[in-house]
């Protein structure tokens, strides 16, 4: 695992203030600031064991700058970050990241927000989190996507160049979501296409959940590493398993008890949206754990299937309502049953006929060899 | 006097059923080990269940009634296939053992002598067959060269995909670092995602049942009109020839 910052004990002065002296500054007292170290590591997964050994990074650590840049996007991840549930999440993570350069949520604006983010590159060189929100249109040049008078993909490259890490928020940044969706106009794609020399930490989720955010952030300022991901490049802690694992209506699925159409007797009792084109058994997020709007409910508690929004080209994947992709290849949209049942017929003929010229022509030649 | 007659009437049937054998001489030559036909017909079991259960994995049945505690339909549903699946890889491992260590015809499905002129020329031979161009089939002590063809890339090749896309799929239920994930987690991201490894998992069957519906009608046919037994091969292991006459 690479380290991001200087291991415990190794620390120079700090030049920048710590997280512990950020939040007492901000009014926060020693215990709201204990009670947010157990929560953080309950959020993460660890063991109470844990909140010390967070309590005595945040006291110790020097503030991590961090840029957020936003290339095409609809700043819905934005909106689910500064939701988190805890507010004091929000307001330590806000506070404690030192957010050097956010478009929309700094103060300064034009040149001087242009500014700050060279400043902060130069100043921490290697040392600075880049959190990308959108992603980089590639064709005409980059013309699409226009931050400061030049194309985005021109900040994101000359942004990445000095990173330590970088995080990708949300879908658009992580796979390319609904602008990279066919027929992708403007040659969107996924920062990772871009940037192939920087471990990259995919957030995936159309927007990503606001306390899975928080908790990538607090476990990289915490730990000083990056979290242990999977193949694809999603922190473990929140993407390791599929709505469909932990779903509450999980039992219902097992039992073949199933919503067959919207508003039926099924519907009313909670069963499983499966029939209805619920993606979950196909989907990789939290949201059946951790849920939204401070853990008050997410999309299949509220009656509705999940649509997948985490997963990699969801918008080109068919109905939100079927289970089965659409196969656009053969040229009238159709799915794996449609054509497996049509080439089924069509053999099955073909064998019917067959077996008939077989029949008659043995009739003919009966008795030819004997 | 009636029990002479008799013993005369058994004498001349037998003498005149041994000349009738004489005249059709089918000669018989051993295929088939018992390894192959056990694998066969454990294949065929499996592949019945999986495809049964696996439809309705995709499609459910309708609800059941009744409270979810004293139902547990799709996990039995989900259980014989994975039963079947683990039952089709295991003998489908233990079937290409027996093609390094069995006879030559344990390995007709894996290696197709693509090289050979004369494999090409008897390939033409059976579409010609097959299309009714030709009157009298050939002989074949194992598969028809066409049949060979038919066996490598619709079984071997259809077969090898499931069991792949099988594990990957199941690896997503044992949950990440378990050994199906560690072994076949890598497909899902290779195909895309979870959704897009179930649609072909899923077109996979269809052609599984393509493959099994050409090949018991193409297994009759043969029976019946080609010079060799094939079904009763696959039983008893033996080859019967229906004629003399040279290939």
């Amino acid at each position: 695992m690479e380290w991001l910052f200087p291991r415990d004990g190794e620390y120079r002065m700090p030049q920048i203030e710590t997280f512990y002296e950020v939040m007492r500054r901000q009014g926060i007292t020693r215990r709201s600031f204990l009670k947010y170290c157990s929560l953080t590591a309950a959020a993460l997964g660890l063991g109470p064991a844990f909140a010390p050994r967070i309590a005595n990074a945040m006291e110790t650590r020097p503030r991590t700058p961090v840029l957020w840049l936003h290339g095409l996007e609809c700043t819905c991840c934005s909106e689910s970050f500064i939701r988190s549930a805890h507010p004091l999440v929000k307001d330590v993570v806000l506070s404690m990241i030192s957010l050097d350069y956010d478009d929309t949520l700094m103060a300064a604006a034009g040149h001087q927000a242009e500014q700050a983010l060279e400043d902060t590159i130069k100043k921490y060189k290697g040392e600075y989190i880049l959190a990308v929100e959108g992603n980089p249109p590639l064709n005409e040049d980059g013309m699409f996507c226009i931050v400061g008078g030049k194309p985005f993909l021109d900040q994101l490259k000359h942004a990445a160049k000095d990173a330590k890490a970088i995080i990708a928020w949300g879908s658009c940044a992580s796979w390319g979501c609904v602008q990279a969706a066919r027929p992708n106009p403007t040659q969107a794609v996924p920062i990772h296409k871009v940037i192939t020399d920087k471990p990259i930490i995919k957030v995936p989720g159309c927007p990503p959940i606001a306390e899975v955010m928080t908790g990538v952030i607090s476990y990289m300022l915490t730990f000083g590493k990056v979290p242990e991901l999977d193949r694809q490049g999603r922190p473990k802690m929140f993407y390791s398993q599929r709505i469909h694992d932990k779903c509450y209506r999980r039992p219902h699925f097992d039992a073949g008890q199933f919503v067959e159409s919207w508003d039926d007797e099924g519907a009313r009792k909670g069963y499983c949206l499966y029939k209805v084109g619920c993606k979950g058994p196909t989907t990789y997020n939290a949201c059946s754990t951790v849920r939204w709007n401070e853990g008050t409910s997410f999309p299949i508690q509220a009656g509705h299937g999940c649509i997948g929004c985490s997963e990699d080209g969801f918008w080109d994947k068919g109905s939100f309502y079927d289970r089965l992709t659409d196969i656009q290849q053969f040229g009238i949209e159709k799915n794996a049953d449609e054509i497996g049942m049509a080439a089924a017929g069509a053999v099955g003929a073909g064998i019917a006929a067959h077996a008939a010229v077989s029949a008659i022509k043995r009739a003919q030649h009966k008795g030819d060899h004997e | 006097m009636t029990k002479a007659v008799n013993e005369n009437d058994a004498r001349n049937a037998e003498q005149q059923s041994r000349s009738q054998l004489r005249q059709r001489k089918q000669t018989a030559v051993y295929v088939y080990e018992a390894p192959v036909r056990l694998w066969h017909w454990i294949t065929v079991l499996s592949v019945i269940v999986l495809c049964a259960s696996g439809y309705f994995i995709g499609s459910p049945l309708p609800t059941m009634p009744g409270e979810a505690i004293d139902n547990y339909l799709m996990g039995y549903i989900r259980f014989a296939h994975f039963a079947a699946g683990y039952i089709l890889a295991v003998a489908f491992i233990g079937r290409i053992y027996w093609a390094i260590v069995g006879n030559h015809h344990a390995r007709e499905l894996f290696i197709v002598p693509l090289h050979r002129k004369q494999w090409w020329a008897e390939a033409w031979h059976e579409v010609r067959w097959y299309l009714f161009l030709e009157k009298t089939p050939k002989k074949y002590i194992g598969h028809n060269p066409l049949g060979q063809l038919a066996m490598f890339s619709f079984f071997v090749l259809g077969n090898t995909f499931m069991i792949l896309t099988g594990f990957a799929l199941y690896s997503e239920g044992l949950g990440q670092g378990s050994w199906a994930d560690i072994g076949f987690g890598w497909i899902i991201p290779l195909m895309g995602q979870s959704q897009d490894v179930h649609t072909w998992h899923h077109l996979g069957m269809w052609y599984i049942i393509l493959f099994v519906m050409i090949h018991v009608y193409v297994a009759v046919r043969e029976d019946i009109m080609s010079r060799q037994s094939l079904i009763s091969t696959m039983v008893g292991g033996w080859r019967m020839f229906k004629d003399n006459r040279p290939d």
